[in-house]
């Protein structure tokens, strides 16, 4: 009984903390533009499939994941410059139909360039399980989880204690006023895409070994990322972290005690009902509307 | 006013008449047809896009509940097709109505996760039940039969489906200019201000998504019934997207840009085949770049340079 929870809950806090540095992009680029980019599960699919290429160009291991991260966050920033900067102030629908676009342009770009396959990737130390009160824990799990500590760790301490970091939060909650103390704004967007997407790729890199890779598995995960920031109260980088170990893990359970087949459903069912209850998440505070 | 508002209908009649006799083969015929289609399926939902401002991921999750009522209900059950797309239209009207309430509490951003996610339990749904389905192959649609006359070649769809899209114009462009019409846009205004001169915002915004999803639900039936074959693909995200681009496209709160849309982007990946595995770039590129030089989309667009109002 215990060994079986275990085991589920491993596989779900593994998948939950890629869904958390999805979560985390959506947020970045949220704050800072009030955009939510459905082209941010292509960043994760990017980052699994370049790594899964530079690795089988032979380059050494952390030579590859560094250009598997780096170039998705400059496509990203190439998103942010050519389409969402020209159309600032848009209406929600459009800027939709925008990161959707692009979403589409990268998939498609991919899938020519890769081809339809599905990918494999070695894992970083071996695949040998550790064994924990009966259930197996992969190692890769523990890359997976150690990572997105310390990304979130290092998130904690850019916010919070550099001035780079303070000029982001602050054009979060009122962008004129940041512009009016002299913050930079475009720069802090170009940020934000750029930290985003490479939020997105480290997450795809880190749970391939696990899962494979394929040109279209950045949809789902995407949504899933989105509905983890949902979940946490669109705009809260907290949030979006819990949220998105939220998600893994109801998921995973989910899948084991009532039905595989609907796994991919569990996440879009939680986020309604969460929804029906609590309009802004679980972490959104109160807001009034103005006329 | 009112006249130059129906001389747009007039002219759609009159393109729905002569087109049948000018196109070359039955290729372009099937063409129109689908077209026409999802013409009337745009029209509904940039009712909810376009004049209520509330947006929906989930739509093809409607129009898959209407498909498959068409597919199900007759082959496992032996209803009659009338009846079985009324029945879809019905439960969908009432799924709609039930998670109204609640999603419309909801603003912007929540309100496309709401729909979305509940347009993606539908299609997995579909996927999953496979003894009525079957699953992601779908499967096949009985005939339409109208008073013992079967409904079978292309021309006689044609016909169906061009009345029905004149109707569709007809009604809208009588809703737009009714009080529930001009409540809706105020609405899209400033809901708050709104509310302060008695509209009861709720009330309409359930109304219209109700509207629009029975809409959906309906030309589902349709599609599945001329297709002659269902599968979770037309129920999926990706369809949801292209309806909305439709209605983006053409031009939000524009009937005609609605019609627009809908042919556009019905031909586009026709067009595109001929780009052998870049159609998705190539698609994907279209959006972006009509979206970031016509934001308004293209009707309004065009409209506002040649000086006059649609």
């Amino acid at each position: 009984m215990l060994a079986q929870f275990l085991q589920f809950l491993f596989s779900g806090i593994t998948v939950g903390a890629t869904y958390a540095l999805a979560a985390l992009g959506f947020t970045l680029i949220y704050n800072a533009s009030n955009v939510i980019n459905f082209a941010q599960g292509e960043f994760i699919m990017l980052g699994g499939m370049l790594a899964v290429f530079f690795t089988q160009m032979g380059l050494p291991l952390p030579v590859a994941l560094l250009l598997a991260i780096v170039v998705p966050a400059i496509v990203g920033v190439l998103v942010e410059k050519l389409a969402i900067e020209p159309v600032k102030g848009a209406e929600t629908v459009t800027l939709i139909i925008i990161t959707i676009g692009a979403s589409l342009v990268i998939r498609g770009l991919t899938a020519v360039i890769f081809g339809k396959g599905t990918h494999s990737m070695p894992a970083f130390s071996g695949d040998a399980p550790i064994e924990v009160l009966g259930a197996t824990l992969l190692p890769q799990s523990l890359w997976v989880l150690g990572v997105t500590a310390l990304v979130v760790v290092a998130l904690w301490y850019f916010f919070n204690r550099t001035l780079q970091g303070k000029a982001m939060l602050a054009t979060s909650y009122n962008r004129l006023a940041a512009e009016l103390v002299g913050i930079n704004t475009s720069w802090v967007l170009f940020m934000s895409f750029a930290m985003s997407a490479a939020l997105g790729a480290l997450g795809g890199i880190l749970i391939t070994p696990i899962t494979l890779t394929s040109y279209d598995v950045g949809i789902m995960l995407g949504l899933k990322g989105f509905v983890a920031a949902v979940v946490g109260g669109l705009g809260n980088g907290l949030g979006a972290v819990v949220g998105g170990l939220l998600v893994g893990i109801l998921e995973a359970m989910g899948a084991g005690y009532i039905s595989s087949a609907y796994k991919d459903a569990i996440p879009f069912v939680l986020i309604l009902f969460i929804l029906f209850f609590m309009p802004r998440g679980l972490f959104g505070g109160k807001s009034t509307d103005r006329v | 006013m009112k006249k130059s508002v129906y001389n747009g209908l007039y002219l759609v009649i009159a393109i729905l008449l002569v087109l049948p006799f000018v196109l070359p083969n039955s290729f372009y015929l099937d063409l129109a047809v689908r077209m026409a289609i999802n013409a009337v399926i745009v029209l509904g939902l940039n009712l909810l896009i376009g004049f209520a401002g509330q947006i929906s991921l989930g739509h093809a999750g409607f129009l898959g509940i209407g498909a498959y009522a068409s597919a199900v209900l007759p082959t496992h059950f032996g209803w009659h097709p009338l009846l079985a797309m009324g029945a879809g239209a019905a439960a969908t009207g009432l799924l709609a109505g039930l998670v109204a309430r609640p999603i419309f509490k909801l603003k912007g951003h929540y309100l496309a996760m709401a729909t979305l996610g509940l347009g993606i339990i539908i299609n997995i749904a579909l996927r999953n039940e496979a003894q009525w389905t079957g699953g992601p192959d779908g499967m096949p649609v009985p005939g339409m039969g109208l008073f013992g006359f079967e409904l079978s070649s292309d021309k006689q769809w044609y016909w169906v489906v061009a009345v029905l899209l004149s109707v569709s114009v007809w009604a809208s462009l009588n809703l737009i200019d009714s009080p529930f019409g001009r409540a809706l846009r105020a609405l899209h205004g400033s809901e708050v201000a709104s509310q302060v001169v008695g509209v009861d915002v709720v009330r309409y915004k359930v109304a219209i998504f109700v509207l629009s999803a029975v809409f959906a639900s309906l030309m589902g039936s349709v599609t599945a019934h001329y297709v002659g074959f269902v599968s979770p693909n037309f129920a999926d995200f990706f369809h949801s997207i292209e309806l909305v681009t439709m209605v983006v496209i053409g031009g939000m709160a524009s009937v005609y840009g609605s019609l627009v849309g809908a042919v556009l982007l019905t031909a586009l990946p026709q067009a595109l085949a001929t780009f052998e595995g870049w159609e998705t770039v190539v698609f994907g590129a279209i959006l972006m770049l009509s979206m970031i030089f016509m934001p308004k989309g293209l009707v309004p667009t065009l409209a506002a340079k040649f000086g006059k109002g649609e």
